[in-house]
């Protein structure tokens, strides 16, 4: 579904993401974890349009979409989240969701202004779907508030509420898991994998949390210092020392009784 | 003061007919940066491509300056508009890639280069002659009632566009331009096309900006380098809609009016002070101006009439 190719990005001085080479296969759920500036989120945003890379290729589809700017390959069908929440600050939570279907006929203003009556048609199906998923997503008793006021963990479901409103190929979440509580968390998991075994979804998951990493994700790739370290199952991955070395650092490579973190 | 006079009446009817050309102004402004976070500080140009436009278009042929050309002000008007779109979109597709405050400083520097040509370019502009003899409509009616009409007729411009605003406002156009200003990342991350959007928004505004300069200058019936300046435009519209409340057509409105009232009011009040401060009076009315925006902001940080979410279709079956 989504092939990298030999991607680099640099900011400055400062390799964020240096050859990197992977793929997602299609109807995965495939995690992506590394430690801190490990350039998982540099790979999200090249992924998802939001800035072309020094060099190397992005296929989305098996169509080479490198460089091609967010919007377009969201009508592509890939949808995503964003590490810091970028909601809708001064619109209504409900107002979030109605935004994001596509050819909205009420986003042409010559229809809004002499063709309201279509535009209301629409609006009403809209505002079904979108309290579908408020409804999945318990927030339906915030439906009327501004999403500025929500909570951080709150900003991150009213994200994925997001891509739950059009019918994606696949989803990017970035961290999805960021203050949000652990109860509502595995709910969203389960609703993760029944969109995924349902509707066929694609997932590439970006998290910190790796009791939900290990139970959604498979594979799960490693990454480091800009690069994959490898890949593989979620076992094959705890127990694989490279792994270890890039989260803990090479003094605990081989462990010492008296090492400290 | 006798408020029957003919001298009141006619000071009431300058006051509705100012603040309505003000209101049209803010209306374009809100459109800009109520809607799409838009800071245009050239509102200026926008204003004198307008005004400068149905002038040499409705005026009898002169040597002075390009034209006249005598057509009628039902095709000028639209011109003007049309004419100040096209210039907005060709600056929209250069700028509105830029972000927020570069915008601001682009267009600071667009209104200065539209200033320096109608200055310059006399074969087109007059340049510092002016254009005199602009026809204002219903001049053939008597006197006061030749004000009165322009005044309704500005204040019927007025409620079209704000009906036209407020239905933008309600409509998925309004909600995508919104979602734009509070995120562009995250609006372009479900398939909107910020610079498209933006582009729409900016031409949008500045036809509504056209047609305030035009209204304005058939209102004075003459126009000159005044109608350039940034503080009577640009400063002015910008407190108008901040204090209003930016986001809120209502607010717009309000404010032009307020702020309106309150200018023209100093301006009585400066009149009568000692005759060596006269000549400093319109630096007071400016620092006035100020401080009143100052105080407004402190108390109303959203305006008088801050802005609101539109009413959701369940709230009534038949919104608006």
């Amino acid at each position: 579904m989504i092939q990298v190719e030999h991607v680099s990005k640099s900011f400055g001085g400062i390799h964020a993401v240096d050859d990197c080479s992977l793929a997602v296969a299609r109807g995965s759920i495939t995690g992506l974890i590394g430690p801190n500036g490990a350039g998982k989120s540099t790979l999200f945003n090249i992924i998802a349009g939001l800035f072309a890379p020094n060099s190397g290729r992005v296929l989305l589809d098996s169509e080479d979409v490198t460089g091609w700017p967010a919007h377009r390959l969201f009508h592509r069908g890939l949808a995503r989240t964003f590490q810091i929440a970028q909601e809708f600050s001064r619109m209504t939570v409900i107002e979030n969701l109605m935004a994001v279907p596509p050819k909205q006929s009420g986003e042409n203003l010559l229809r809004a202004w002499f063709d309201w009556s279509t535009v209301i048609g629409e609006e009403q199906g809209l505002h079904a779907r979108a309290r579908e998923v408020l409804a999945q997503l318990r927030l339906t008793h915030l439906e009327r508030e501004y999403a500025g006021n929500l909570s951080g963990g709150q900003k991150k479901l009213l994200e994925l509420g997001r891509t739950m409103m059009i019918r994606p190929k696949v989803v990017l979440l970035d961290e999805l898991g960021a203050g949000v509580n652990r109860t509502l968390l595995s709910e969203l998991a389960g609703e993760i994998e029944r969109l995924n075994r349902e509707h066929g979804y694609t997932f590439f998951v970006i998290e910190h949390d790796m009791d939900l990493i290990a139970r959604l994700c498979d594979p799960v790739i490693v990454m480091a210092e800009g690069r994959v370290l490898t890949q593989g199952t979620m076992a094959e991955i705890r127990s694989n020392e490279a792994v270890i070395e890039a989260y803990l650092g090479a003094r605990h490579h081989k462990p010492a009784p008296e090492a400290r973190p | 003061m006798d408020i029957f006079s003919p001298g009141f009446l006619n000071y009431l009817i300058s006051l509705g007919t100012m603040s309505g050309i003000y209101a049209v102004l803010c209306l374009g402004l809100n459109l800009q940066w109520g809607f799409a976070g838009l800071f245009n500080a050239g509102i200026a140009a926008f204003f004198a491509i307008g005004a400068y436009t149905t002038a040499i278009l409705t005026t009898p042929e002169s040597p002075n300056y390009l034209g006249g050309f005598g057509l009628p002000i039902v095709l000028a008007w639209p011109i003007a508009m049309l004419l100040s779109g096209v210039i907005a979109w060709a600056i929209g597709r250069i700028c509105l890639r830029l972000r927020g405050d570069y915008l601001a400083m682009a267009t600071i520097g667009i209104a200065e280069v539209i200033r320096l040509l109608i200055k310059n370019e006399a074969w087109l502009t007059a340049g510092t002659r002016g254009i005199p003899n602009i026809a204002r409509p219903f001049e053939g009616l008597p006197s006061t009632w030749n004000h009165l009409a322009f005044m309704g007729l500005v204040m019927a411009l007025v409620a079209i566009i704000y009906w036209a605003a407020e239905r933008a406002w309600a409509s998925p156009w309004g909600r995508t331009m919104r979602a734009i200003r509070d995120s562009d990342m995250a609006a372009a991350a479900i398939g909107k096309d910020v610079t498209q959007f933006r582009v729409e928004a900016f031409v949008l505004g500045a036809m509504v900006m056209a047609l305030g300069g035009a209204l304005s200058a058939h209102y004075f019936k003459f126009l000159g380098l005044s109608a350039t300046e940034p503080m009577m435009v640009t400063f002015l519209v910008w407190v108008m809609l901040i204090v209003g409340g930016s986001g809120n057509n209502r607010g717009a409105i309000l404010g032009a009016l307020i702020i309106w009232i309150i200018w023209s009011a100093t301006e009585l009040l400066t009149n009568r002070l000692p005759g060596e401060w006269i000549t400093r009076t319109s630096y007071i009315r400016v620092l006035l101006i100020g401080i009143l925006l100052q105080v407004v902001l402190q108390r109303f940080a959203k305006g008088l009439v801050p802005e609101r979410p539109p009413r959701m279709i369940d709230d009534k079956p038949e919104s608006r």
